[in-house]
């Protein structure tokens, strides 16, 4: 029976106690009766429903317009479990783009045989149209979002890196200022670090990394794919929050040498787009000539200094499935440091020794495709019966190459308030790290939570919701 | 040689559009097979926008066209002294890992046909002789034959037609020689016709391969040949579409119509001896 680290109580002689961060929260949960608890989960839900938040978090597909599930109960941090995360969050969201500022100059460390050349120079992210060119201030991730769990009390595992425009950063502003509405008093009790200055950081950030050529304050834009993008809402939130143009690609134009936007004023030039657009359909000259989202001619004002978008164009082969078991190899390589945080062990079924152990422990990992996503193709030993299992074994026997494979984890649970009452449920954490000419780092993220009992999924589109997350101040 | 380029493409709308953005490969790379003596491309009505070298070593330029505009045209007029350096891009300058041309698109993508053919690789020695072997498959398999393929055409439908332009002997030799393991692209440019009445495109394509030692090698199977002072090279990419000399779109309704015309003489060299 594995034993999971829940993140409030822990046993004492006296049977539980609760652990220090959620000190405060045992008389708010115990002063609230069932009906209590209803109206405010009602009054919450009506909320996210006025402020029109409904979308899918990390484009997991489904339902755009459902509602996620918040969860009132807060997960806790103390600032010091915090200030180790955000050493390890920070370290590796330096090493993930100084790798990237390396494969796309030198490629020191495949020279250095640390990192298979094809991993990145066939990787389908790689884009050899920004071979050479070295973004503003070396930044090509400029909003790196980490995925982690935590196991133990000082156990925090890295799931995966998201380079390119990790979403759902809204819900953590949202969160926090729909739990401050409805519980004014939890806060003058406990003492919260805030978050709401990340969009004013996010554009800060922004600003930082504007071309040599903008002379003056720089104008940053985000640049939506438009309305029937699942994410829409936060494009046009983080617009709103930061004072910046929402803009479509028609919105746009190019013309000598820089990209300008069209207002009622006549053509504005424009220094920073945060792009929400795949790589493949910013720009119609460069990548997919189909495409009528982007800009025709952005990435010729890109690389030749015109304007800087973010993330930058081929971000996205520093946060691969496969790279990513490298991450720690770029932390010591680039930085000269051992990784704060820990990524998940991962066997290479390519590799003969790792095949023998993974076909020999197989009901107790979890397997995935090496380029699989969204949980298809995968294989949860312990949740799969003996017929599933033998036959994923034979699918890996056929093709060691195509697979990997990981522990199960123990995902910790904190109380979530289900129809019972409360109850523990399993929760990971995205923090978002902005990169810039500094890097910042807000005390808080997006905690989400497996709903159902026991299930350790906790994507949206299978009985996921979300929860205020809350670091402490000393 | 000295060779002149007189190239122009006229692009015709049906209906007047509001603005036209283009990107041109449209100046010879600069190595040691071929020098700019004078060079020019001029497009009506337009503005210049973005100037850089990439880091593939190509020179792109960015146009745009403010509209109503009905006619787009651009001129491309210069002399280049060339030398016959057997293929090889000696000097050129370029910073993407020949490694990342081991790529395939689905424009270059290898069949089971295409596998087959680069089995004419094994055996040889070295991966020049390789190249050598593989260029000169394609060349069998792929007769030149102008009208029978178009611009979309992939290496491995031409391959099954067995006939097709030089667009198509490159785009197979690249399927061919990434099959084999050996990095390829595909190279736009110019050449100058000889009297001979062989295959040829004045505006024309060839394939090089990445042989380790030497660099990057030119291979023609149009012209059973390497590259040499009859060619200008213009530019590169993983495929006609990545390299094109010129990509463009306009924006409006109108129906599109291109007319291009080529030619690439030989100018007197009485300047040469002062070199």
């Amino acid at each position: 029976m594995t034993t999971y680290f829940n993140e409030m109580y822990q046993a004492s002689s006296s049977g539980k106690s609760v652990r220090p961060p959620y000190a405060r929260l045992e008389d708010w949960m115990k002063s609230m009766p069932a009906e209590l608890r209803h109206m405010k989960q009602a009054e919450a839900e009506a909320l996210f429903r006025r402020i029109g938040i409904t979308f899918a978090v990390y484009g997991e597909g489904g339902d755009p317009d459902r509602l996620i599930p918040f969860d009132m109960f807060p997960r806790v941090f103390t600032s010091s479990e915090w200030s180790r995360l955000e050493r390890g969050i920070k370290q590796r969201a330096r090493a993930l783009n100084a790798f990237l500022v390396d494969v796309y100059g030198r490629g020191e460390i495949i020279r250095a045989g640390r990192i298979p050349s094809k991993l990145v120079y066939q990787n389908a992210a790689y884009e050899k149209a920004v071979a050479g060119f070295r973004p503003p201030k070396g930044v090509y991730s400029h909003i790196v979002g980490i995925d982690l769990v935590r196991t133990g009390p000082d156990d925090f595992f890295v799931l995966e890196d998201n380079c390119r425009t990790p979403s759902g950063v809204s819900y953590m502003l949202e969160n926090r200022e729909i739990m401050m509405r409805m519980f004014p008093d939890l806060f003058r009790e406990n003492r919260i670090q805030p978050v709401e200055q990340y969009p004013e950081l996010l554009r800060r950030t922004f600003a930082s990394v504007a071309p040599d050529k903008c002379d003056g304050e720089p104008t940053v834009v985000i640049l939506t794919p438009g309305h029937f993008n699942s994410a829409y809402y936060e494009h046009s939130f983080l617009a709103d929050l930061m004072g910046v143009e929402l803009v479509e690609g028609q919105d746009l134009f190019v013309e000598g040498g820089f990209v300008w936007m069209r207002t009622t004023e006549g053509p504005r030039r424009v220094d920073v787009i945060y792009r929400r657009i795949d790589d493949a359909f910013i720009d119609p000259l460069c990548f997919r000539p189909d495409s009528m989202l982007g800009v025709p001619g952005l990435m010729d004002v890109y690389r030749s200094g015109g304007v800087t978008i973010c993330s930058a164009p081929g971000a996205g082969v520093a946060d691969d499935k496969a790279v990513y078991t490298f991450v720690p190899e770029m932390i010591r390589f680039y930085l000269g440091e051992e990784p704060i945080l820990q990524n998940v062990p991962t066997w290479q079924c390519g590799k003969s020794d790792d095949l023998k152990y993974v076909l020999e422990n197989l009901a107790e990992l979890v397997v995935k495709e090496v380029h699989g996503s969204g949980g298809y193709g995968m294989l949860v030993g312990p949740k799969s019966t003996k017929d599933e299992v033998e036959a994923f074994r034979a699918r890996i026997i056929a093709d060691p190459g195509n697979y990997i494979a990981q522990p199960t984890l123990a995902l910790s649970t904190t109380p979530t308030f289900v129809a019972e009452g409360i109850a523990p449920r399993h929760v990971d954490l995205r923090p978002y790290c902005l990169v810039g000419e500094r890097i910042e780092l807000v005390p808080g993220g997006l905690t989400r939570v497996a709903l159902t009992e026991g299930s350790l999924v906790v994507n949206s589109s299978q009985g996921g919701g979300v929860k205020d997350t809350w670091v402490l101040a000393e | 040689m000295l060779l002149t380029v007189d190239h122009v493409t006229r692009y015709r709308y049906d209906h007047p559009v509001r603005g036209v953005a283009q990107s041109h490969r449209l100046t010879p790379s600069i190595f040691d097979g071929q020098r700019v003596l004078s060079w020019s491309v001029m497009v009506s009505d337009a503005t210049k926008g973005a100037q850089f070298r990439d880091g593939a070593g190509d020179a792109l330029q960015s146009w745009t066209v403010k509209g109503p505009v009905s006619v787009v045209e651009v001129r491309v007029r210069g002399t280049v002294e060339t030398h016959d350096l057997a293929g090889v891009l000696r000097g050129h300058r370029e910073s993407v890992p020949p490694d990342a041309y081991l790529t395939d698109t689905p424009a270059t993508a290898a069949d089971l046909a295409l596998r087959d053919l680069s089995a004419a690789a094994k055996g040889t020695e070295g991966p020049l002789a390789a190249a050598h072997a593989l260029a000169g498959a394609v060349a069998d398999a792929i007769v030149y034959r102008p009208g029978v393929t178009e611009a979309r055409t992939t290496a491995a439908e031409a391959l099954a037609l067995g006939e097709g332009v030089c667009q198509d002997h490159a785009h197979a030799l690249i399927a061919v020689a990434r099959a084999a393991g050996l990095p390829a692209r595909y190279v736009s440019g110019y050449l100058f016709a000889d009297q001979e009445g062989a295959a040829y495109e004045a505006a024309h394509a060839w394939a090089e391969v990445y042989v380790a030692g030497l660099g990057w090698v030119g291979f023609d199977p149009a012209n059973r040949c390497c590259p040499d002072a009859r060619y200008i090279r213009l530019g590169s990419g993983f495929d006609a579409q990545d390299a094109a000399p010129i990509r463009g779109v306009a924006r409006g309704p109108g129906h599109e119509a291109l007319e291009v015309s080529v030619t690439v003489t030989e100018t007197a060299a009485q300047a040469q001896s002062q070199q």
